[in-house]
This record gives structure tokens, sequence and C-alpha cells, in this order.
């Protein structure tokens, strides 16, 4: 059975590393991988996805609405905007941030109140992760990727694996200890 | 050994596997990894070129040398690279040539969704077209061989999902074929007339000798399910047919997507009740299968305009199934992307939204983004080179029309070099009032900071003479004080060029020259430098907003500046009337 996994956010945020690096601890696992990502503007503060599905033969790396098992934002709105990606018994790991756009800092648009509690009453597999804030109490607001990496792992039961490694792999040594204590910190607040 | 890789660094393994021995590329997205990943295998050459053109040029030059050589580029390269392709053709090869289009349906990045599958059919080039990672990389040497094989240039077509989708991938080993000798030929290699009409005829040979080969390659082949259905697809559309139809549907699978199989699809055909063909925008194989009197389902169901994915096919094929989704029903914000804080275009485009009787040509690269609000400074995007040239136009019809309108022409040092110098000499020889400001950022910014022949830097890094945009806009014939070089951070200076530029009736330039906010030693540089609101003597006049910066905003009834992306580039202080902002750090 294909599981489905959508990463969303805001470009900056990290998303493509935290998938890049799931993606390579799902091959580890013995899974046939795909992943897809859309980054063209991305770092130009655009609302940016990647998907990653998994399984024994995996066709199209792209997933259909009301197929996403896990949804992970990395931001508040973005959540709304691709919950229609989730499935109806799906889970939503959502961190607790808000970046404001562009048309939202100029007055044009606004952002809503109470996202989150409207999230939650929506989705009953909600679970809230304050990942940045988290990030910020280790020490740099950047790690909030591995915040969220490690709730997504534990979320999917795929604890089983040396994560560690991978991240390590995936990074340059000076961040290793602070990219490790985030993701740790995601596995336990999850 | 099995790795994960997007369809990017596939292609780029397949060329090193090939044994390819020069590569060359102008970035652009979705195609832009291809050469970023050819340049860690230290045994092949790579270089970006100025544009596409002079990369198929190279390749081509290196290919009739006795070299495997590859040009990657994104779907509208092909455009400026067609010239050289048509007649590559003709000359065919010596080494291998793979010319890799990374088409974008969907329009991810692009100011387009061309389908180059026309483009093999015009060219008179075999085309290849894989559907993942793995064929990426097999497909890539197939291509050599094929190109070496019928003495022609082959087109390997992907798509943005293919070069941005990771999937398993089985990596070998490089077979080192080396450099072919070279042997003078001028009747296959210099295309004059008499010898071009000769070639045309083999080029013709071989296209039939192709048409055999179809039928019989194993990059086309028969998935044989449920004869109630029948597909025929390529590319990305094949793993999304798959994954809706799985065993409900037999497939022909084309990865030889020119010349196309005629008895194979005739078979499949005869094989299978209700045909239907499924590919991302134009009816390029549903033409062919029409016109071969078969009876097929493909537009009449599936959208032109557009990217394909599982549900578009699923909607169309299984209308009976239905989906339960979540939704929360409220507006939710627009996130555009915008130009970044502390983006050295800014001020250049603030300046010029003084000017309200003005008209602005824009081109490819961030600066597109001047066209969103606040800014919204930018009349037209077109191409690669237009800012400048569309620009002449404009000015010249203007003049035609007894109006005295001022036109400005925008583009960056890497768009410069691309294909603004023609349209710099053409306004100087044509006595173009234009004024044109180039957005040197000292790098090609929109596809992730390449090197460009103003940086000083190659692909692998090595150093490289700095060719000087102030010089050749000298060299071309504008005079000394038709051409300024300002700091885009200095509000002041910037418009005071601008104004000047105003009132010239020769063209003038303007170099806006600052490096881009996001390179990684001006992020160091620049650290600790940020700028903050007084909100004792801010005054909410909202000022400071109008220059769009992402770091600006008002939130809970105060005006503030986000620190962490913030880079103190001061143009929020210039603007504020009331002496509200100030920097620190040093």
């Amino acid at each position: 059975m294909t599981k489905s996994l959508i990463l969303v956010g805001v470009g900056g945020q990290g998303t493509i590393l935290t998938s890049k690096i799931l993606a390579e601890g799902l091959l580890q696992l013995g899974f046939d991988v795909k992943m897809s990502e859309i980054h063209g503007m991305a770092q130009r503060g655009g609302s940016v996805n990647t998907q990653i599905r998994f399984g024994e033969k995996v066709y199209s790396p792209i997933i259909s609405s009301g197929e996403a098992d896990v949804l992970l934002s990395f931001e508040k709105i973005e959540a709304i905007r691709y919950l229609n990606y989730l499935k109806p018994d799906g889970t939503l790991i959502v961190n607790d941030y808000e970046i404001y756009s562009l048309p939202v800092l100029t007055g044009n648009e606004k952002y809503p109140k109470q996202a989150l509690e409207m999230l939650k009453s929506t989705v009953p597999n909600t679970v809230v992760i304050k990942a940045s804030e988290i990030a910020n109490n280790i020490g740099n607001i950047k790690v909030q990727n591995m915040v969220l990496l490690g709730a997504a792992v534990k979320r999917l039961g795929l604890l089983d694996l040396d994560w560690i490694s991978i991240i390590k792999d995936y990074l340059p040594e000076r961040f290793h200890e602070l990219n490790i204590k985030a993701f740790n910190a995601g596995i336990n607040e999850a | 050994m099995k790795k994960i890789m997007t369809g990017n660094e596939a292609i780029a393994r397949g060329a090193y596997e090939a044994g390819c021995e020069v590569a060359a590329a102008y970035p652009g997205t979705p195609s832009t990894e291809i050469l970023e990943n050819i340049a860690k295998y230290k045994q092949i050459y790579s270089q970006w070129s100025v544009n596409e053109k002079v990369a198929v040029e190279v390749a081509g030059g290196a290919a009739i040398a006795g070299a495997r050589a590859l040009a990657a580029m994104k779907h509208v390269g092909l455009n400026v690279a067609a010239d050289p392709l048509f007649t590559l053709a003709y000359t065919g090869i010596n080494g291998g040539m793979v010319v890799v289009t990374a088409d974008d349906p969907g329009l991810h990045s692009s100011q387009n969704e061309q389908d180059n599958r026309y483009y093999a059919v015009h060219a008179k080039v075999a085309m290849i077209e894989p559907s993942d990672s793995q064929e990426c990389l097999g497909y890539t040497k197939a291509a050599f061989e094929m190109s070496e094989k019928y003495d022609m240039p082959v087109l390997l077509r992907v798509t943005t999902r293919i070069c941005h989708s990771k999937s398993v991938v089985n990596i070998g080993t490089r077979q080192d074929v080396g450099v072919k000798e070279y042997k003078k030929d001028v009747k296959k290699y210099c295309m004059i007339p008499a010898f071009g009409k000769i070639r045309h005829h083999i080029v013709e040979e071989k296209l039939a000798q192709l048409r055999d080969y179809a039928d019989e390659t194993p990059l086309n082949r028969i998935e044989w399910g449920s004869r109630k259905i029948g597909i025929i697809t390529s590319g990305i559309s094949y793993q999304h047919a798959r994954e809706v139809m799985g065993n409900d549907a037999s497939y022909l699978k084309i990865g030889l997507s020119f010349p196309l199989p005629e008895r194979l699809i005739r078979e499949f055909a005869e094989g299978v009740e209700t045909l239907y063909i499924i590919e991302e925008n134009e009816p390029y194989l549903e033409t062919y299968v029409k016109s071969l009197g078969l009876n097929c389902i493909g537009k009449d169901i599936f959208p032109i305009c557009g990217e394909l994915n599982p549900e578009i096919i699923e909607k169309a094929l299984k209308p009976e199934k239905s989906r339960t989704v979540y939704a929360l029903d409220i507006p939710i914000p627009t996130r555009p992307p915008v130009l970044c804080a502390g983006c050295p275009h800014r001020g250049i485009f603030y300046a010029l939204k003084k000017y309200k009787d003005v008209v602005v040509t824009g081109d490819i690269g961030c600066y597109s983004l001047s066209v969103m609000p606040p800014l919204d400074v930018t009349n037209t995007v077109i191409c690669m080179g237009a800012g400048i040239s569309a620009g002449i136009g404009f000015e010249k019809a203007f003049q035609q029309a007894g109006k005295n309108q001022k036109v400005f022409g925008c583009m960056g040092d890497s768009t410069f070099f691309h294909s603004g110098i023609t349209g710099l000499v053409d306004a100087v020889y044509n006595k173009s009032k234009l004024a044109i400001i180039i957005l040197d950022n000292r790098i090609t910014a929109m596809t992730g900071h390449q090197q460009n022949p103003g940086t000083g830097k190659t692909l692998s890094g090595e150093a490289a003479p700095i060719i000087d945009i102030q010089q050749i806009a000298k060299a071309v014939g504008v005079k000394d004080e038709n051409i300024k070089v300002v700091d885009p951070y200095n509000l002041l200076e910037t418009q005071e060029a601008l104004q000047k530029a105003y009132e010239a009736t020769e063209p003038f330039v303007i170099i806006a020259k600052r490096s881009c906010a996001l390179l990684k030693e001006v992020q160091k540089n620049r650290a600790n430098l940020k700028c903050s609101i007084d909100t004792d003597k801010c005054t909410q006049c909202k000022m400071c907003l109008k220059i769009g910066c992402p770091a600006i905003a008002f939130k809970d009834g105060i005006m503030v500046i986000d620190q962490a992306s913030c880079n103190g580039c001061t143009l929020c202080m210039q603007v504020c009337r009331f002496d509200a902002i100030e920097r620190t750090g040093e």
C-alpha cells in the first residue's frame, strides 16, 4: 500500500531539505520512494510544497486530493491552503507559526485569526507543534524544520532507523549538534 | 548501487556513465541542476555558456571534434538554440551529442508552456522521453548511443516533474569512450547550399532507418493489462496513468517519441477495445495516431493547458469515483513570490515608480517580480533580451505616433550577457532614446545563484576574467556622460541617475550594481546590519510599506521590521519622512 506525505510551507523554511532527509530514510527502510518538489521561486517567499510517496512500488510522484496520510505544514495558513490533500482519517502536523505574506504586510489581505482552532475542529487528528518556538529556544529558528521532521517521523511510526546519521550526511558538521537536538525535541513533542 | 536522485541528477549521472566529455548550458528552471551536477564529475569539461545557442554550438563543435557532448536548457532556451540544432541535424556529429530540453507544463517558473516535442519533428532529430530518474540515467546513455549510430544530435525531452522529482536509481560505472578521431570533411560539416542539399537527402534516409528502429527499440514497450482500455502515453503521464489505472488498462509506453513507432501503435490499437492518448499539453501523439486512421480519445477529455496529474486522469477515466476532502471555507491570504528583504532591485523600481508617464519593458529574472504590487512598474515581460529590444520598439512606435514618452528597458546582468548586448548595439545603431537599466546583482539569481561572465568565476568555481558591462556600453558607442553606475541601496544617487536618463535624448545606460542579498558572502557580511523602527517617532504613515519589503509589517497596531530577514539595506530608512527608522550594526 502506497503512503503519501505532503510537506508545505513558505520558501526559505527548509521544507525541501526535510523532504530530502525523509526520502533518503524511506529508501534505507527498503521502500520504493518518489518525491516531487517545485522550487522555481521557492527562495522568494512563495508558498511551497513537496510530496513524498512510498510503498512497494510507486508510479506517480504526485498526490491527489484526499490522499495524503500526513500533511506536515510549516506554517498555519499553508495548512489551510493544502488541507484538501489530507485523507479523511489522515494526520495534520502543523507548526504553530505565522508568516505574513506581502499582501498581508501591506494591509491588502487579512491573516485569519484562530487558524489553529479552526484546523483542530475540522481535522480530528491534528498535532500542533510549536516548532519555531522550540527551535528558537534551542538556539536558531532555522532548525524548526528538524523539529518538524522529528515529529513527522514519530507520527509515521518510522523511528526504527538511524535518522541521525542521515541528518549528518545532509548537513555540514558545524550544524550537527543543533539539528540533532531539534530533531529529538520534535520526537518528544509529538 | 541504489541511490535516490532527481531526474536532473540522473541525467548528469547518465552523461557521466556514457563517457560524456564536454557539457554546456545556460541556467534555466527546471534544467539548471543538470550542469551543476555534471560539474561534480571532474572527468567532464563543463561550462556555463552565455546563452543556449552558444551552449548548443559549443556542444556541437565538441561532438564534431569527436567528443561525446551534451547541452542542456529549459524549453524556451531551445528557441534560442534552434538555429544550430536544425543544421547540426544536417551535418550530423562524430562523437555522440545530446540536447536536453526541459519543458515546463504548468508554467511553474516560465513565461509559456510550449511543447518542445514538435522541435524533434521540425529539426528532424530523434527524441527520447524518460518517465522517471532511472530512465533519465538509462535513456541519456541510450541517447548518446543512438546519436552515434544514426549520426545526429538526439533530443532528450524532460519536464519539470521529471527534472525535480526524486526516485530510486541503480547507478553504474563510466564507460571510457574517449574522444574519437576528427577528420576534415567539408561535404559533411560545411553547410554551404551545395553540400546542404546533399545532406538533406541523407537526413531523410536516416529518419527512414530510425522509423524502422522505433518499432523494435525497447525504449517503446507494451504492457498488457485489461484490454478494455488501451493507453498510449509517454514521460510523466505514463506514471500518472499507471497510478490511476493499474492493471485495468494496457499501456503503450513511448520512450522514443520521434520518430514514432507506426507498426507498434497499430498492433497496440488492434489489441484494445478503446484507445486513449494521455499526454501533457499539445496533442502530439494523438495527432500522429489519428493520422494513421486510428480512433482514439485524447484532448476531448484531457486538457491542453497545464500539467497533468493522477486526479485529472481519474476524473476523465473513472468519473464515478468520488473523493472526500477536508475544506476550511475561510478566505486565506495569497502568497505570491516577492523580491526578498534587502533585494538590490527594489531601489531602482521604487525610484522608477515615481515616473507616471513612462513605459518599462522588463525581462526574465527576479526583477520580473517588479510586476507585482506595490512596485507594479513593469509593462512587458516577454523573453530573455526583450527588456532592451522591445523597449526600442515601444520608443519607435511612440515616435511614429508623435508622442514623446520615455521608455526604460530593464534586465539583469546575466540576461544582458545572454541576449542584451545585441539589443544595446541595436539601440545605439538605430539612435534610440531608450534608457537602459542593467540590474547588475553580480550573479544569475533567479535560477539559484549561477556564475556568469560578470562574476569572475566559472561553473567549476575557477577564477575567470570579469566582463565589465560598463566597458561594453562604452565600446558599442554609448557616450561616457550617458553611462551611470549607481548603488541601488543609495536612493538619492539612483534617483539622480534616473532623472538624467529620463531627460536624455540619446541611448542612456544605468548600471545598478549591488550583489544579490542572498549571496552567502553578502549574508555573512551584512549579518549584523538591521533597520528598526522607533515607534515613538513613527506616525504610521505607512510610506515604508510602499517599497514592498517583506521584512516590514504593520502588526498588532505598530510598524515593525522583522530582524531575522532585514539586512539593513536602508531603503525604508531613506523613504521615511519622520526619521523613525534607524540602522544598527557594522
